[in-house]
């Protein structure tokens, strides 16, 4: 090897006991998605060994009605808990970029908080809070039989929206809503038509998270749930729970193949802001 | 670059209004129920009445609960640790990688970060399983069968899994802003890599790793998935004691306070944080 293609001092990515690392982390983490893509096309009831391609359990899947319930349920949930996050958590990213008022700490903390909280206690507040506080009638008509759930995924999924958007509100160039209200536009046109077209992209960004949060939810949804209000993760779990089956593994390569999808298709449409996000908290 | 609330006061209270009412209804309200069930007892069904009492607090360090809270922080200790050992090398490498390998070493992370938790606990499950790919492998060489899965190591293999790119997010984002002529410096002077990692690098970036544990700790120590689905009986964690509280025991107020437990090493970890961001600032402003 040349003096020339030695790495230098600090090119770690190009030292290979490093690449070495990275590629066993990858493979640890992206082995066991693999196989479990890999076998839900397996034709054979016992997932161990490879019997040939199949798309049965896809089949079998879509004539299976629970889970297709399931699986509405939660695409209607996360896309009513998308369009709510998303115009909650702009709002309150303007708020605290644009105001300085009494309590500005608290009401940041209030809104950081539901990114940090334990699943596990925030599950628990919210089924007690429909519980006894605010109790949600049981025999609600479609879909408003969801809303329990709705209102939990919206109060955990808002705060990241205002994460995404306050990052790029960080860009944004006041002098061209002066420009607006110089131009005689009121301070709400000047809004809407200055500042709202600055974030759209934030925006989009903010409601794929969004909707993907929603659709992950497990635990908090667990809890808010009942009996008659079964979501997509729900239902996976209480199968994983009876039986692995390959049906299981095809519900998941769905599930996986919406969510991946949309994240790649967010993280597009934020581009450079996605590294000052990381870094934001 | 903000401006006072008073110049623009429709504006103000058009953005503010609705999500200071959503967070307030739909998230102080119910945490504020559970801590004041913290400190009641158990009436009916679902009926609490507030008395003020610490017993349910005094429960939570009874020899039962306290072993499933030690065994709780030392699953997400291993865990915090184990990610450590083998996130820092990946967020070295993604540091100091293209801006391309960046963009793709990120997406690497992140994709199974956004794949649903239980897909993932499910996915780690076939591979665990006495049948599963571990196992055939190792009988190759004539070892094993060896019973992994619902064990305590299955837990921790899952919580790693789960849990890694909680700490290499936030190190990446530390380590990309330290100033690389110092490395050069170490490195110029004689220093080795490792002992340039060790001396030059961890001491700077001691805020930021410290943030990275934290962000890796108190998620993994309320993990309630993957004890439940990987574990076995005796790898309950502390969260499925909280479940068990407000499902099949209904001890709301004990199950309160176990969650408080949780919430207050939250918001110890957050407060520290905000310290440790505060020093900073004043010693960047005193720079």
């Amino acid at each position: 090897m040349s003096a020339k293609n030695r790495p230098g001092p600090l090119e770690y990515a190009r030292r290979w006991p490093m690449r070495l690392w990275v590629a066993a982390v990858l493979v640890f983490l992206y082995l066991p998605l693999a196989n479990l893509i890999l076998f839900s096309f397996n034709d054979s009831r016992r997932t161990i060994r490879w019997e040939g391609f199949t798309l049965d359990w896809y089949a079998k899947m879509l004539g299976d009605a629970p889970l297709l319930d399931a699986f509405v349920n939660s695409l209607t949930i996360a896309a009513i808990s998308t369009v709510f996050s998303v115009v909650l958590g702009a709002m309150a990213a303007i708020a605290l970029w644009r105001f300085r008022f009494p309590g500005k700490g608290l009401f940041d903390g209030a809104i950081t908080l539901p990114i940090v909280v334990p699943e596990i206690c925030m599950g628990v507040a919210m089924l007690v809070f429909f519980g006894t506080v605010m109790p949600w009638p049981r025999d609600l008509v479609w879909p408003l039989d969801l809303g329990a759930i709705i209102i939990a995924h919206i109060t955990f999924s808002f705060p990241f929206v205002t994460v995404v958007v306050r990052a790029r509100l960080a860009s944004f160039n006041r002098e061209m809503e002066e420009a607006a209200r110089d131009l005689g536009a009121g301070e709400l046109r000047a809004l809407f038509d200055v500042l709202v077209p600055h974030i759209t992209p934030a925006l989009i960004a903010g409601g794929l998270l969004a909707f993907t949060l929603s659709l992950d939810d497990f635990v908090i949804t667990f809890f808010t749930a009942g009996p008659n209000t079964v979501t997509f993760p729900v239902k996976i779990y209480s199968m994983v729970r009876f039986s692995v089956t390959p049906e299981v593994n095809a519900a998941s390569t769905v599930l996986m193949a919406i969510t991946v999808l949309l994240t790649v298709l967010g993280m597009r449409l934020q581009g450079s802001d996605v590294t000052k996000i990381q870094g934001g908290h | 670059m903000s401006g006072s609330w008073r110049q623009e006061k429709p504006a103000f209270f058009m953005v503010l209004t609705a999500p200071a009412l959503w967070i307030v209804l739909f998230f102080v309200v119910p945490l504020s129920v559970i801590w004041a069930y913290s400190f009641g007892r158990t009436l009916g069904l679902t009926e609490v009445d507030v008395t003020g009492t610490l017993a349910n607090y005094q429960r939570v360090f009874d020899p039962v609960y306290l072993l499933i809270f030690g065994k709780s922080l030392v699953f997400a200790g291993f865990t915090t640790a184990i990610c450590l050992v083998i996130g820092f090398p990946y967020a070295l490498v993604m540091t100091f990688a293209s801006n391309r390998g960046k963009v793709l070493l990120l997406l690497g992370i992140m994709l199974p970060f956004w794949t649903n938790l239980l897909v993932r606990t499910y996915a780690l499950m076939a591979i665990l399983r006495t049948e599963g790919w571990i196992n055939s492998f190792a009988g190759l060489f004539g070892l094993g069968p060896f019973e992994m899965l619902h064990t305590n190591f299955a837990v921790i293999v899952g919580l790693v899994y789960v849990h890694l790119p909680f700490i290499v997010l936030p190190l990446y984002s530390t380590l990309d802003r330290l100033d690389r002529s110092l490395l050069e410096a170490s490195l110029d002077l004689g220093a080795g890599h490792l002992r340039t990692i060790f001396q030059v690098v961890v001491p700077i970036a001691w805020p930021g790793i410290a943030s990275a544990v934290m962000l890796c700790f108190i998620p993994a120590l309320g993990s309630y998935l993957t004890p439940d689905l990987l574990g076995g009986p005796d790898s309950q964690m502390i969260a499925s004691v909280i479940e068990r509280q407000f499902k099949r025991a209904n001890d709301w107020p004990f199950g309160a306070a176990l969650s408080f437990m949780l919430m207050y090493l939250t918001l110890a970890a957050l407060l520290v944080r905000a310290w440790q961001d505060r020093r900073k600032q004043g010693q960047e402003q005193a720079a």
